[in-house]
């Protein structure tokens, strides 16, 4: 690589490249990637409101460690904000107030992190619900979908420790309520507790100790994962929808260089922007208002950040059980939903792998699903947003309340009733929707479009004109697979005697039935369909 | 009308349907809506007694009782003091219209001379806590940093960091302070008035109460600074995450709704 | 899963053509066209209209400068604690308001300028790129896999068995020191959570006046809290001791306790119990004094203040604990002992 010697008349940047190109074969890397095609979708563009929101988290987050003192040493408030003036408080919450009145744009950075944090979530949950329902997460995505699912609880803990860090009111009974959660861990909950708090709650440790976790140990872990989440977008190229001129086997769009350079480095700014004037128009956690935390006060509308909201309805939906036995308590109260958390979020991760082993489909997968035409798995995924949301509204059951005038006791019960009905009315209604538009998509390729426009034949009758659909969305309609159930063939061999059929494949067998078996997808028109209608008498 | 059906088939019919329908719905119930101002009692407007016991007899007797002892509808009034009269007549929620999970505060129909009879009679059955006197409740020159942590104490808990209300068991709340008076508040935590418990005194002295006040008037008063911007009702997270998600990601959903589409081409094909 | 021999794949869909046609029939009325031919944009074809754009895009960016202009203008200008009434959004720090705005407008207008400029004036050629397997060729593997046998075979890793098992045995103990390290972190719980401040003849401090309570203070239906005598806001374990010996004060008419014990351990009708939720541990005291409930605002476990404390709702497993209480010599309120059971959560060891 000795260009540069050889073209001493090259310009400048040029004569860069090739540096460095000596220095880290930068040339094959862009060769790779600098024209790479990236298909256009609004759908495909989650992702990236995700990066960058994390983006802009770490650097406002920076930016408040430098004014954020994570302690908890007691200290009596001095600053400027005149209703706090002379009550006790920690060292983190007094700093955290100076922030937010004594540095100038600290309030406006700390808004900016928070909001983008709230908002980093939803976009990694919208993000994951559109590679879900599209079925992007096939092969061979299946590893990247799990890294995002790990991206997603990690958030949602680097989160809740961030929100706890300013050791307010609010965050402070989230914080008991983690304590009490650990507590009821069978046997060794109370050693978990001492350890974690270093000794009784609220003790003087859990600040800065949720400090490192929150700046180093999490982010560090999720900068990892991100890296590899992008490292293999790029290595397995996006999904696209079906369409003319597109296939398993290629990806049409437009280049990175320079159109998703000018698209995507674009959109990094008009996330910032927004988050910014978000920041600028709308208070988000007043900690000043909610005051410094002591174990002894509460205020009501207790909750924590909606990432969070889905356990806390889980844990006061709970009926309050407890077994008592042999001097130990089991505190099933609160140790289910303990349970229960982790599982909420693992059903939906796991999915895909279900799916992989009851379609037995080992193929790679680059064409993105409509949802409509995978009915079963597009009915699944709503049971459990419905699911989850139920969870939420369990979780700000006491704001319902208020806000619609009802009784809190009755929405309570609703939650436990529906966190069972709900899901499953869901997956029905889902599945029976798909499969309509499933019937009508079918009924558009055979008949066409109808056009509205009535026409009245020479002997009186009425008829609406369908117009044909062109070529493009004919082949758009009709280029999804349908698999066919899995058939499981004889239980008898040819001998007579008996198959034997293992537990898990008649399961297996069974799933795929309800996956693809009659009634449950709608076989689309086939070109002998087709031909017939439209040879035989025209379209109508 | 000929465009119009010739439409009724395009892709987008359904959605510009369904929006419409909404809509309509949406005015409807704004229209039909239940409005929230109570019937004027008209039984207790119409008479012009001026007399408190007259008054007591006709708009209070049937549920507490002809002598103020009480009933199976209403608790005895002996011992209650003009103060609990003042805060439930003027505030509306005396007399009660339907008995519910919690007698709500509406348009008060009596005038502050007939309010003030009304008091005396029922002082007259009992000693309880009179009417504060403007001293007693103006919280000018308090500690407000003070009556912040005494509102953590005492009150947030039913009332919220900033006095915005919150729930109770079985419909029941503890309403949102914003705009109730300062001699209400005094009142109200004086006398405990339904289900909320009194802060008397001898637990909360006067000057106290003061301070709970001048914080109160500090953080939830239409005037009430908020630096960071909205203060999204002062509900916490809840109101916090619908804000994230709708106005927040529902704007970067736009923005990439328009960095995907395609550009207008410059004939249709 | 080893679904592979004992499935065929025949419920697969049939594969389908390089470009997307199905390959069964030649004459497939839903073949795959190709992609549709490339239409012009205006600013394709009419230079006035590029111009526009361009101008658009150079307005913008010019936007965001000035906005950076005014960011750095406001952060001079503005004092920190101005307050001014804006429109609809309330009482808010202008200095706030103004630097998120001009911050936000900077930053937006360079990425809406980026966008329609790509949008306009960049080409809107779509081209298609092609897809290669992600899997590696069968050579490719087999040469992998013999490279791994050689090296695998070369370090003798499976005939010295010897040396394996002593490997495996020193990397699984040594995170041990790892664990060890942690032990650190806390003490041990012995029986700290057992117990609390609270002691015979600790008198009962009401928490607004930091004064001892006398039982003529505490009128019925109202709403009282207290901490032991001896608590000063300015002791260093403050906070772990409230955690534990908050407690709620109420006046109850002794004909309406319904629990003999409640009765028995109050004091003409005043009871003390525990302000810690025993479900998770939230300071518990929505008290409604006309139902004797009281609510936890944090999960709605709802008690009977009547009844023992007794969970008449909500996720709460046990009973509020009550602290025995009395009048001492000089007429004040005090403990008759600790609680005699745990206070807030339960634990495997509460028992």
């Amino acid at each position: 690589m000795s260009t540069a010697e050889e073209n001493p008349r090259a310009a400048a940047g040029e004569r860069i490249a090739d540096w460095a190109d000596g220095r880290l074969g930068i040339y094959s890397l862009a060769k790779a990637n600098m024209r790479k095609i990236f298909p256009d979708h609004w759908s495909f563009m989650l992702g990236e409101v995700s990066l960058y929101s994390f983006i802009i988290i770490i650097l406002t987050g920076v930016y408040l460690t430098l004014f954020f003192h994570p302690s908890m040493n007691e200290v009596v408030y001095h600053g400027s904000y005149v209703p706090l003036q002379g009550i006790r408080m920690s060292e983190a919450f007094n700093s955290t107030v100076n922030i937010s009145f004594d540095v100038r744009g600290g309030l406006l950075v700390r808004q900016i992190h928070h909001w983008a944090a709230l908002i980093f979530l939803a976009a990694m949950f919208v993000h994951m619900m559109r590679v879900f329902f599209t079925g992007a997460f096939r092969k061979p995505r299946e590893v990247n979908w799990l890294f995002g699912f790990l991206l997603f609880v990690l958030g949602m803990f680097t989160g809740f420790t961030g929100y706890s860090l300013p050791d307010d009111l609010l965050s402070g009974t989230g914080v008991r309520f983690m304590e009490g959660a650990i507590l009821s861990v069978p046997i060794v909950g109370t050693y978990l507790s001492m350890f974690l708090y270093g000794g009784e709650f609220p003790g003087g440790d859990f600040v800065s100790r949720f400090y490192s976790i929150h700046i180093l140990l999490l982010p560090g872990i999720m900068l990892g994962l991100v890296a590899a989440h992008l490292i293999l977008v790029f290595y397995h190229k996006h999904t696209q929808f079906a369409g003319p001129g597109r296939t398993e086997k290629n990806v049409v769009g437009m280049p990175l260089l320079p159109i998703y350079i000018a698209k995507a480095g674009g959109f990094f700014f008009l996330v910032f922007g927004l988050i910014a004037m978000v920041a600028a128009i709308a208070t988000i956690n007043p900690i000043w208002a909610i005051g410094p935390y002591r174990p002894d006060q509460v205020s009501t509308g207790a909750q924590p950040d909606w990432y969070m909201g889905f356990s806390e309805g889980l844990i006061r939906v709970m009926p309050g059980w407890e077994i008592n036995f042999a001097g130990h308590t089991l505190v099933l109260g609160v140790f289910i939903p303990l349970v229960v958390f982790p599982l909420v979020l693992a059903v939906i991760a796991i999915y895909p792998f279900l799916e992989a082993w009851v379609t037995g489909d080992r193929r790679e997968h680059h064409i993105a699903d409509r949802p409509r035409n995978a009915p079963t798995r597009t009915a699944f995924g709503a049971a459990w947003i419905s699911w989850y949301f139920v969870l939420l509204v369990g979780g700000g059951n006491d704001i319902f309340a208020t806000h619609f005038h009802l009784s809190i006791n009755s929405i309570t019960w609703f939650v436990r009733v529906s966190f069972f009905v709900v899901p499953v009315l869901v997956f029905l209604a889902t599945k029976r929707v798909c499969m309509g538009l499933q019937r009508r998509d079918a009924e558009k390729v055979l008949h066409g479009r109808e056009s509205g426009l009535i026409k009245r034949l020479p002997h009186g009758e009425f008829v609406e004109v369908h117009t044909p659909l062109e070529q493009g969305d004919l082949h758009r309609l009709t280029a999804h697979e349908q698999y066919a159930p899995l058939a499981v063939g004889e239980t008898t061999d040819e001998n007579g005697v008996e198959r034997r059929l293992g537990r898990g494949e008649k399961l297996r067998a069974k799933l795929s039935k309800g996956y693809y078996g009659e009634g449950n997808q709608i076989p689309k028109p086939t070109a002998e369909e087709y031909e017939e209608i439209t040879s035989g008498h025209g379209h109508h | 009308m000929k465009k119009l059906s010739a439409r009724r088939r395009h892709p987008l019919a359904a959605v510009v349907v369904l929006l419409l329908a909404l809509a309509a719905t949406g005015g409807l119930y704004a229209a039909f809506a239940p409005a929230d101002k109570a019937q004027a009692d008209t039984a207790a407007q119409s008479l012009n007694i001026d007399e408190g016991k007259k008054l007591y007899d006709v708009g209070c007797a049937s549920c507490h009782g002809t002598g103020g002892q009480g009933s199976s509808d209403g608790p005895s009034l002996v011992g209650v003091g003009s103060a609990a009269v003042d805060f439930q007549v003027s505030t509306g929620r005396m007399p009660a219209k339907q008995p519910g999970p919690q007698i709500e505060k509406k348009a008060n129909t009596y005038s502050n001379k007939e309010i003030s009879q009304l008091a005396a009679y029922v002082a007259s059955l009992g000693a309880g806590p009179g009417i504060p006197s403007s001293q007693e409740y103006d919280p000018a020159g308090s500690d407000v940093a003070k009556g912040g942590e005494l509102f953590r104490t005492n009150c947030t808990q039913c009332h919220n960091f900033s006095g915005e209300g919150g729930a109770l068991t079985n419909g029941k709340f503890a309403p949102d302070l914003e705009g109730v008076s300062a001699k209400h508040i005094y009142e109200a935590m004086q006398t405990g008035p339904q289900n909320m418990p009194s802060f008397p005194d001898t637990t909360m002295p006067s000057a106290q109460k003061k301070q709970i006040i001048a914080y109160i008037k500090t953080v939830n008063a239409s005037q009430s600074e908020s630096p960071g911007g909205l203060s999204l009702g002062g509900l916490g997270p809840v109101s916090e995450g619908l804000f994230a998600w709708i106005f927040g990601l529902g704007a970067l959903i736009a923005v990439a709704v328009w960095i995907a589409a395609h550009t207008a081409k410059a004939k249709k094909s | 899963m080893s679904s592979q021999d004992n499935s065929p794949e025949e419920h697969l869909p049939s594969e389908q053509g390089a470009h997307g046609g199905a390959v069964a029939r030649k004459d497939d009325p839903f073949a795959d066209p190709g992609l549709p031919p490339h239409l012009p944009r205006i600013q394709d074809i009419d230079e006035r209209a590029a111009r526009r754009s361009e101008r658009t895009v150079a307005f913008l960016f010019v936007l965001s400068m000035l906005a950076t202009v005014a960011f750095i203008a406001s952060y001079v200008a503005f004092p920190i604690d101005k307050i001014v009434y804006v429109f609809p959004f309330g009482h808010v720090s202008i200095l706030n308001f103004a630097l998120g705005i001009t911050l936000g407008l900077a930053l937006f207008c360079i990425g809406a300028g980026a966008v329609h400029w790509a949008r306009t004036l960049m080409s809107d050629r779509e081209v298609p790129d092609d897809r290669h397997a992600i899997e590696a060729p069968p050579e490719v593997r087999a040469k992998v896999m013999q490279d791994f046998a050689d090296g695998a075979a070369e370090s003798g890793f499976g005939r010295r068995k010897l040396i394996r098992n002593t490997m495996f045995g020193a990397m699984a103990l040594v995170p041990l020191s790892g664990v060890m390290l942690l032990r650190d972190l806390g003490p041990l719980p012995e029986k700290k959570l057992r117990s609390t401040m609270w002691a015979k003849g600790k008198q009962l401090i009401n928490m607004n006046t930091n004064q001892p309570l006398r039982p003529e203070d505490v009128a019925v239906g109202s709403l009282t809290f207290a901490m032991p005598e001896g608590l000063k806001e300015e002791n260093a374990d403050f906070q772990e001791q409230i955690a534990k010996a908050a407690l709620m004060i109420v006046r109850i008419q002794p004909d309406e306790i319904k629990n003999k014990r409640e009765l028995d351990w109050s004091h003409q009708g005043i009871v003390a119990f525990s302000k810690i939720c025993t479900h998770v541990g939230c300071p518990i005291s929505l008290y409604e004094q006309q139902t004797h409930h009281v609510l936890c605002p944090c999960h709605q476990s709802t008690f009977d203040l009547s009844d023992g404390a007794k969970v008449i709702f909500g996720p709460a497993g046990h009973a509020l604990p009550q602290l025995r209480i009395g009048v001492n010599g000089q007429g004040n309120l005090e403990a008759l002992g600790d609680f005699d059971e745990p206070v807030g959560p339960a634990f495997w060891e509460r028992g």
